[in-house]
C-alpha cells in the first residue's frame, strides 16, 4: 500500500523512523472527493436526543467508495449509536442518511442486504459449530443453498477457520471468534463493511491477521467504517478519519494530514523533575514547538526539525524520540480526562 | 417484511432444538405425563364420572392443551429471552435484511410448532392410557396450533418486558400455573356459579381445553364457534402487541 502504511509499521516496532519519510507522506494530497455514485454513505444533519440527553448532535459526512474511513472519539462520543443510525437499531431524531444512493430508514432491507456487520459484542450462536454459524446466517441473507456453500468453503480458508469447521463456538479462541465474525459478515459480499471494534481483546498475532485480511479486502475494494480504541490499529487501515466528541464531529479528514497540521512532525517525551523541565521547555523555545506538562512528563510537539536540540535532551533523565501519531491528535483534540459513561 | 423471511429464524431455532433434543421433550412433556397419570389413574379410579367422562378421559384433553401452553410460553420466555439479552441473536439477525417484524413471526412461529409438537406426542400417548380419541380430533390441531401462538406470543411479550429471568417468575406463577389450574381441566367449569363461570370462561386458556374435550371424543354439546372466534381475537392481540413491545425494546 502507500508509504505511509510502511511509515506507521516502522513507528509500531519502535526503529525506521526517518524525517524524510514524513515528508513523503505529507506531501500526499487528501483523497479527491468524487461526485455521485461512488458515495457510499451519504449522512446529513444527523442527530439522535434520548430524553434530554443529545447523543448525536447535527453530524454530517461521506463515505467514498473502497475509502475505510475511520470513526473515532471517547466512550460516550456517539459512535455506536451513530452506527446503530445507519443499521436501523436506533432510530434517528433528524437528519438524512443516504446508503448505496438509498433512503434509510425507508429502505432499510435493501440496505443491509448489502452491509457486512462485526459487531463489538460476540453474537456468534453457542450453540452451533462454526460451519453451523455460517450457513445460519447465509440463510437471513436468503443466499441459495449451493452458493452459501461455496461461500463458507471460501471464507473458513480464507479466515484459516477450515480446521475447525466442527468446532462448537465455545471451545473457539478470542482470535477465531473474530475470525468467524468477520467471515459472517462477508458471507453476502458486501460493499459496505462496518467494524466495531474488530481486534478488541486479541493478542498481536490474532490482531495481526485479521489486518492482513482486511487489507487484502481493501485492496479488492471494499469500504470500511471502522472504530476502534487502537490508534495504530486506525492508522494502519484508514485514509480518512472522523473523531467525535460530545455528539459532535471535532475533526475530519486524511489522517497524515490532520497529524502535520495539528501536532506536528515528531514528539520528544521526557521525563524528569520539575527543574530539568523547566530548563527544558526554555530551551525548545528556540524550535517551533507547542509544549505539555503532565505530571513528571513533557511533551514536545515539534512542527519542525529540532535536532539541533537532541544535545540539550542528552543530559535529561530518559527520553524518547518519535514521529506524531494519531493518538497525539485524538489527545490533543478530545483531551486527557478520563470518560466514563 | 418480505413474505416468508420469517422462516430462517424458524430454522434458526431448529436447528439448535435438534442438538438438545431429548431434554427438551422430556422438560416439556414431563409434567403433564405424570398429572395424567397421578391424577386421571391415581386420583380418578375411585371418582364418579364426570360429565359422563372417566376422571381419566375428563382431563386428558386439557392436560394435551396445558402441554402447548407450557411448551410455547417457556419457549418464549426463557428461550427467546437468552437470544435477546445472552446471545445477542436478535442483535445479529437485525444486522441482516430481516427486521423486527421477521423477527417476531418467527418466535413466535417457532414457539407454536413446539407447543404443537409437545400436543400431538401427548395425543399420540393418550391411547397408552386407554384414551381413544374420535377422528374429530385431526379437527383439533389447528386450535392447538392456535393456542400455541397465543401462549408464544404472551411469553414474548413478558420477554419484551423482562429486566432479568427472575421477572418470568411472575408469569409462571401468577399466570402460568393459574390458567393451568383453572381453566377447566381439572373440574368443569359450566358446574361453577355464574359470576365465577363467566371469568373463568374468559381465561384464555379456557376455551382450547373445551374444544380439546369436545374434539377429542367428538361430543358436540356447547356452541363451539364463539370460542374460536375469541380465541383468534385474543391471538391476534397478543401477536400485535409482542410484536410492539419487542420493537420498542429493541429499536431504540
Amino acid at each position: 500500500m502507500s508509504s505511509s502504511r510502511q511509515f506507521f509499521l516502522g513507528e509500531e516496532q519502535g526503529i525506521g523512523y526517518s524525517g524524510a519519510m514524513i515528508q513523503a507522506t505529507s506531501q500526499q494530497e487528501p483523497a479527491p472527493v468524487r461526485p455521485g455514485s461512488q458515495t457510499v454513505v451519504s449522512v446529513t444533519g444527523l442527530t439522535k436526543r434520548f430524553g434530554e440527553r443529545l447523543a448525536v448532535d447535527n453530524i454530517s459526512f461521506a463515505i467514498q467508495r473502497g475509502q475505510c474511513v475511520g470513526f473515532l472519539g471517547p466512550n460516550g462520543a456517539g459512535k455506536t449509536t451513530c452506527i446503530n443510525m445507519l443499521l436501523g437499531l436506533v432510530e434517528k431524531s433528524a437528519g438524512k442518511i443516504r446508503i448505496f444512493d438509498l433512503e434509510a430508514p425507508r429502505f432499510h432491507r435493501e440496505i443491509k442486504a448489502r452491509i457486512g456487520v462485526v459487531p463489538q459484542a460476540d453474537s456468534l450462536d453457542p450453540d452451533l459449530s462454526v460451519e453451523e454459524n455460517l450457513r445460519t446466517y447465509a440463510g437471513y441473507f436468503r443466499i441459495p443453498r449451493r452458493l452459501a456453500s461455496q461461500r463458507v468453503e471460501e471464507l473458513l480458508h480464507f479466515f484459516a477457520l477450515h480446521n475447525r469447521r466442527d468446532e462448537i463456538i465455545e471451545h473457539l479462541s478470542g482470535g477465531q471468534r473474530r475470525r468467524l465474525l468477520l467471515a459472517r459478515a462477508l458471507l453476502n459480499e458486501p460493499q459496505l463493511l462496518i467494524l466495531d471494534e474488530p481486534t478488541i481483546g486479541l493478542d498481536p498475532q490474532a490482531r495481526h491477521l485479521i489486518w492482513e485480511r482486511l487489507a487484502i479486502l481493501q485492496t479488492q475494494g471494499t469500504t470500511m467504517l471502522l472504530t476502534s480504541h487502537y490508534l495504530d490499529e486506525v492508522s494502519r487501515l484508514s485514509q480518512q478519519v472522523l473523531i467525535l466528541d460530545h455528539g459532535q464531529v471535532v475533526v475530519q479528514g486524511e489522517p497524515r494530514q490532520l497529524i502535520t497540521d495539528m501536532v506536528g512532525l515528531e514528539v520528544f517525551e521526557v521525563d524528569g523533575t520539575a527543574a530539568e523541565l523547566d530548563a527544558l521547555e526554555t530551551s525548545f523555545r528556540q524550535c517551533n514547538a507547542t509544549q505539555e506538562r503532565v505530571g513528571d512528563k513533557l511533551y514536545v510537539y515539534a512542527r519542525e526539525d529540532c535536532s539541533r536540540l537532541v544535545k540539550v535532551l542528552g543530559e535529561a533523565g530518559s527520553w524518547v524520540r518519535r514521529p506524531a501519531n494519531l493518538e497525539d491528535l485524538f489527545i490533543q483534540l478530545t483531551g486527557r480526562s478520563l470518560r466514563e459513561t | 417484511m418480505n413474505g416468508f423471511s420469517f422462516w430462517t429464524i424458524w430454522l434458526r431455532n431448529g436447528r439448535v432444538w435438534k442438538k438438545n433434543i431429548l431434554s427438551t421433550l422430556i422438560g416439556n412433556l414431563g409434567q403433564p405425563l405424570l398429572f395424567l397419570l397421578a391424577m386421571g389413574y391415581g386420583l380418578g379410579r375411585d371418582m364418579a364420572p364426570v360429565v359422563g367422562l372417566t376422571y381419566l378421559q375428563f382431563i386428558a384433553p386439557g392436560l394435551v392443551a396445558s402441554a402447548v401452553m407450557y411448551s410455547a410460553a417457556l419457549e418464549t420466555t426463557y428461550g427467546s429471552y437468552t437470544r435477546l439479552t445472552v446471545q445477542k441473536t436478535y442483535e445479529a439477525i437485525l444486522m441482516t435484511p430481516l427486521g423486527v417484524v421477521d423477527l417476531v413471526l418467527g418466535e413466535i412461529v417457532w414457539g407454536a410448532s413446539k407447543g404443537m409438537l409437545a400436543g400431538v406426542i401427548m395425543l399420540l400417548a393418550l391411547p397408552l392410557f386407554g384414551v381413544m380419541p374420535s377422528p374429530w380430533v385431526v379437527a383439533l390441531l389447528p386450535m392447538l396450533f392456535l393456542s400455541g401462538v397465543f401462549f408464544s406470543a404472551f411469553g414474548l411479550i413478558m420477554t419484551a418486558l423482562a429486566k432479568n429471568y427472575d421477572f418470568f417468575n411472575y408469569f409462571t406463577s401468577l399466570v402460568i400455573t393459574p390458567l393451568f389450574l383453572f381453566s377447566g381441566i381439572f373440574f368443569p367449569v359450566q358446574t361453577m356459579a355464574p359470576s365465577v363461570r363467566g371469568f373463568l370462561e374468559l381465561l384464555p386458556l379456557t376455551p382450547i381445553v373445551s374444544l380439546a374435550r369436545i374434539l377429542c371424543y367428538g361430543r358436540f354439546g356447547e356452541p363451539i364457534l364463539l370460542k374460536i372466534l375469541g380465541s383468534l381475537l385474543a391471538t391476534g392481540c397478543a401477536v400485535w402487541l409482542a410484536g410492539y413491545l419487542l420493537r420498542r425494546r429493541l429499536i431504540q
